[in-house]
């Protein structure tokens, strides 16, 4: 990975043409890096995903939005092997992913983050990355015991983090706990410990919830800069000026389907998704919502979001 | 009058028992699961009854030699750690300790019962099994050391092992959490999934830890049957939890917490004990019987533990910050 | 959780049964396999001992089981008809000659081939069967099938009782309450204080122990279990805070109550024979209070306003917060609940056993445990069903396995049904993420 890429300002470079034939729910791609096909999932009757085929485009920037409960969260959580389909069947790079373990998922390239942050806090901002390097041979119990079969590794591996840390601009705080970054920061060493494995694609669960908006434009400039790099992006998001702004492609959730998809201004203008946004579900019952805890929790991690230290 | 001398003396002693020795190794496997892991293993008295009993078996029913009866003992606990491991690594943290805790009570049951009484001698448990771990004592018979600290060759050779043992695994222990396998332990004990997320096979290194801490807790059960015999009773979910609290005492998530928590717990257990007992011997508790001077021990024991999880969760070496406990 | 390769989950659940099979066939090995006839005897202190004869020959080889106040040992007698078996304490204990070890036709011929024995006053209890010529009546297998079958049914609704409890406290504080143990012994030792050591009428006793027991459960909450959830306290410290309360308080009870086992009033019944199955009046009257009690936890739960709330709060504590129910409270009353249901359990398990005694509650602690899990963790009528399958399986599994054994069976079931079904019999699968 080139060391001196600089996140870009001004408007992003769009990528167009990625799909073939008439713009629907399901078109299939010029280059896709991920097909699925018949991919359901329920809870207790409640359908939360049932997408009949969807592409996501390889080099490209893919926007995942839709109301809360459309079922996007599970859709990313079977995509990445973290839960079970019912049905379905999916590819990533050609090979079939159906009943692959997530650590093997993220092994292949495919490395996501989550929504409710999952830096570790007990570990310092530097342990947090070097856990990110794949293949180290450390991680054996055994090697392990022998410092000098791993020692020159680790030390490589440490200079490739406090690179990519300097770019995210947390170099500074590489000794610190996590616990001690910010909310946006932690969203940062996520992502940036995620990029330690060099992934073929980046997926990022809500990866703006949060952010305190000081830090909005950093990390928007970091997921372009993404794509400068060669990798894939596929992140959920609520906030459409984002969407807008940085995505290639948007593909619209709701009720667990795929209800539209196609380049932002198009899909934003589309009567389908402004149906799905304020349709019969804009005041539906938190009690039967199963992301609504979910929702309670990133509400007090956006009222928490001031540096704890 | 109380003979505070002799409370002394009989505490110091226990600063390098055996017993001491061997709840210190029990603990550091415990540390290894729990403080680094964050696995509730609640049944270390399980795999300390493996090894006292692996131990004792193969040397009297199977007549098998020192290093042959060690190894059953270790291996027993490999596949006790698979029993446990299993079916419950995969679940929320609180189905391993059912499972352990049960676990080690089916096997203290087993040990028990009257029908297997030809091979574990039932309630009465087992002795002479001593003899090869004996024969391998390079002291000459002799009285050796000091004061309180005064032992016979065989009380010796018993402590140099012991300690031996506890010194080798502090030493493995702290090499194997500063390595880049231990990053991805510590990871684990906070959040499984990130770290699944980042390409680690949480399950595989649960299990290693699983294994590891429960051989410790193995040849920590073996020192502890070498000063006395192999009683079932000894067994008993209280065991787990007195390794619990010397493990909280010293700090769940460190290396020297465990070893130099044994030593406090016995040293403070005894003292504590020897005065109430000898007070209670003066009329200076009146009202108190005998018996009931020897059951305060078991009370201190409770509202200690209590005490240290709420006012000093990460213990004596602990650090406030990396604090043990998952959520 | 994370998805396994197919065959690499069928690898394991194969040596998982290859594993968990390798010790129920040691356990069958084993059966009836005791060789001495002394047992335990230089353990304890008290002992029963006896000669079997016929007709002035001595009989060797004939097994005879001491079983009471949650101890259990057995012995074949010696060439010269002896057999002598040990005692942890005083109190009432069952003795039984298994008559199929008699030489045929020679049957126990007055008194029965088991009885209930005190030893009191002396330390070695001699009790002799008197042996005769006769047709031995053999209980059909169905017929123990059926006895076992009601006894577990009668200890299993007792455990329910306690798992209920437990269960809810769970459901609506996530604290895995091992202390629960000793809320059930406390049940036992009010009845023993109120009823024996001040001498009320047992009804009044029993009354008066059921609120001391939810006053004990309201009290453990206010002094210690709110502050924790004030200090914000993590439930696994927690968890650990109720081990060590649990070590205190047992004992602290036997630092109280000593270490010998009581009998309540009115523990001494006739058996009623129901054609092959006999059972005592209390055993009835035990089983009809537990269902009654377990109905009417159903009818709270199910049907009035605090019981919805609780199981608000069990499903999802913030938003019933949000929605306006009052947490506190909830969680206040589901502990008197779970107190005064501990403690009745307690009261029940004192004549079941029979006897008190100072860690009678920490004896059944994993099985209640086992029960709650095996039901689904959290979910109060899982931990019924649990309760009833483990109070089954105890009783039933002794046809096969030798009584001292019986709890291990109960446990490795728990062990197996989380192979297959990790959630519990009625709990819900989680979702991630």
């Amino acid at each position: 990975m080139s060391s001196n890429v600089k996140p870009t300002r001004g408007a992003p470079v769009k990528s167009v043409n990625l799909h073939i034939g008439e713009i629907e729910p399901g078109v299939p791609k010029v280059d896709p890096i991920i097909v699925a096909d018949h991919v359901t999932r329920s809870f207790g009757g409640l359908t939360a995903v049932d997408v009949a085929h969807v592409e996501i485009p390889r080099n490209a920037i893919t926007a995942l939005i839709g109301p809360n409960g459309a079922g996007k969260t599970t859709f990313f959580n079977l995509l990445t092997g973290f839960d079970k389909p019912d049905t379905g069947r999916w590819t990533f790079l050609g090979k079939s992913l159906a009943g692959i373990p997530s650590f093997r998922v993220a092994r292949l390239g495919q490395v996501r983050t989550f929504q409710l942050t999952k830096a570790l806090n007990l570990l310092s901002v530097l342990d947090n990355m070097k856990l990110g390097a794949k293949g180290q041979k450390g991680e054996n119990m055994f090697v392990a015991l022998l410092p000098w079969l791993w020692r020159k590794q680790e030390e490589a591996n440490e200079a490739k983090a406090m690179e990519l840390l300097g770019r995210f601009k947390l170099d500074t705080k590489a000794e610190d706990y996590a616990a001690s970054l910010s909310g946006g920061q932690r969203k940062l060493l996520e992502m940036a410990r995620a990029l330690m494995s060099d992934p073929t694609l980046v997926m990022l669960d809500e990866p703006m919830a949060g952010v305190n908006p000081a830090l909005t434009q950093s990390l928007l400039d970091h997921i372009l800069d993404l794509k400068t790099q060669g990798m894939t992006v596929l992140f959920v998001e609520h906030d459409m000026q984002m969407v807008r702004h940085i995505a290639d492609w948007v593909i619209v959730m709701a009720e667990g389907k795929i209800v539209a998809e196609g380049p932002p201004d198009a899909v934003m203008s589309n009567p389908a998704v402004i149906d799905a946004y304020l349709g019969s579900h804009h005041d539906q019952d938190l009690g039967v919502d199963p992301h609504a805890e979910e929702t309670m929790h990133a509400l007090k991690e956006l009222l928490d979001d001031e540096p704890s230290s | 009058m109380v003979d505070f001398w002799q409370i002394i003396q009989n505490a110091a002693v226990e600063l390098i028992s055996p017993t001491t020795a061997a709840y210190a190794l029990a603990a550091l496997g415990l540390a290894i699961h729990f403080g680094y892991t964050g696995l509730l293993n609640f049944g270390q008295a399980g795999f300390m009854a493996i090894g006292a009993y692996g131990y004792a078996i193969s040397t009297l029913t199977l007549g098998f030699p020192v290093w042959g009866a060690v190894l059953v003992g270790v291996g027993g606990s490999i596949i006790f750690a698979l029993i446990l491991g299993i079916p419950t690594l995969r679940l929320r943290a609180d189905y391993l300790a059912i499972v352990t805790i049960a676990a080690s009570e089916i096997l203290r049951l087993i040990f028990t019962t009257n029908s297997l009484d030809a091979v574990t001698g039932s309630a009465d448990g087992l002795s002479a099994y001593k003899g090869g771990f004996a024969a391998l004592n390079p002291f000459p018979k002799g009285t050796y050391g000091f004061g309180p600290f005064t032992m016979n060759e065989y009380d010796l050779w018993v402590r140099v092992v012991g300690w031996t043992l506890v010194i080798l695994g502090g030493l493995l222990a702290w090499q194997l959490m500063r390595s880049p396998w231990g990053r991805v332990i510590k990871g684990i004990r906070e959040d499984e999934d990130a770290v699944r997320a980042l390409g680690k096979n949480v399950y595989f290194y649960k299990m290693q830890s699983l294994i590891i801490g429960g051989v410790f807790g193995t040849l920590g059960g073996m020192i502890f049957i070498m000063p006395r015999a192999v009683v079932p009773a000894n067994y008993a979910t209280t065991l787990t939890f007195f390794i619990y609290t010397i493990l909280l005492l010293g700090g769940a998530a460190t290396i020297l917490g465990p070893i130099v928590g044994s030593m406090i717990f016995w040293v403070l257990l005894s003292a504590v004990s020897g005065f109430v007992a000898r007070a209670q011997a003066v009329g200076w508790f009146p009202g108190m019987s005998s018996v009931q001077a020897g059951q305060t021990r078991f009370i201190i024991v409770g509202v200690v533990l209590m005490l240290l999880v709420i006012f000093r969760p990460q213990g004596i070496f602990g650090n406030k910050k990396e604090l043990a406990f998952v959520k | 959780m994370e998805v396994t390769g197919l065959t690499d989950r069928r690898w394991m659940r194969a040596l998982m049964l290859l594993l968990v099979g390798m010790i129920a066939a040691l356990t069958f090995v084993g059966g009836g396999a005791a060789h001495a006839d002394e047992i335990n005897t230089d353990k304890y202190d008290f002992s029963f001992s006896g000669f079997v004869r016929n007709d002035g020959d001595p009989l060797k080889g004939v097994l005879i089981t001491v079983s009471g106040n949650g101890y259990s040992a057995q012995v074949k007698t010696d060439a010269d008809g002896k057999w002598k078996i040990g005692v942890p304490e005083k109190g009432t204990y069952n003795i039984t000659l298994d008559e199929s070890t008699l030489p045929t036709g020679i049957i126990v011929a007055e008194g029965g081939n088991s009885v209930d024995v005190e030893i009191d006053k002396v330390n070695n209890k001699v009790y002799n069967f008197f042996l005769g010529q006769g047709v031995r009546e053999t209980t059909s297998f169905l017929d123990q099938f059926i006895q076992r079958a009601f006894t577990g049914l009668s200890f299993g609704l007792l455990l329910a009782l306690a798992a209920i409890g437990l269960s809810l406290i769970f459901g609506t504080t996530g604290l895995s309450n091992f202390a629960h143990a000793e809320m059930v012994t406390f049940g036992a030792l009010a009845t023993l204080t109120l009823a024996v050591d001040l001498a009320w009428p047992l009804w009044i006793a029993l009354v008066g122990a059921l609120l001391l027991s939810g006053m004990f459960g309201w009290g453990l909450d206010a002094a210690i279990w709110k502050p924790l959830r004030r200090k914000g306290v993590g439930l696994i410290p927690m968890m650990i805070v109720s081990i060590g309360l649990s070590l205190a308080l047992r004992y602290i009870y036997q630092y109280i109550y000593g270490g010998s086992t009581r009998q309540l009033p009115g523990a001494d019944g006739v058996d009623l024979k129901f054609g092959a199955i006999s059972l005592s009046p209390l055993d009835l009257l035990s089983m009809a209070i537990s269902i009654v009690v377990l109905i009417a936890v159903a009818f709270f739960l199910l049907r009035t306003r605090i019981g919805k709330a609780t199981r608000a709060v069990s499903d999802n504590p913030s938003l019933a917060a949000a929605s306006g129910i009052d947490v506190d409270r909830v969680i206040r009353i589901v502990w008197v609940i779970g107190g005064a249901l501990a403690g009745l359990s307690g009261i029940l398990f004192a004549f079941y056993r029979p006897g008190v005694s100072w860690d009678m509650g920490f004896q059944i602690l994993l099985l209640i445990f086992a029960a709650v899990t095996l039901g689904g963790l959290g979910t109060a009528f899982g931990a019924l069903v649990g309760s009833l399958v483990v109070g089954f399986f105890i009783e039933i599994s002794t046809l096969w396995i030798p009584s001292d054994m019986k709890y291990v069976g109960a446990l490795a079931i728990l062990i197996l049904v989380l192979l297959v079904r990790p959630q519990g019999i009625l709990g819900r699968k989680e979702r991630i993420g």
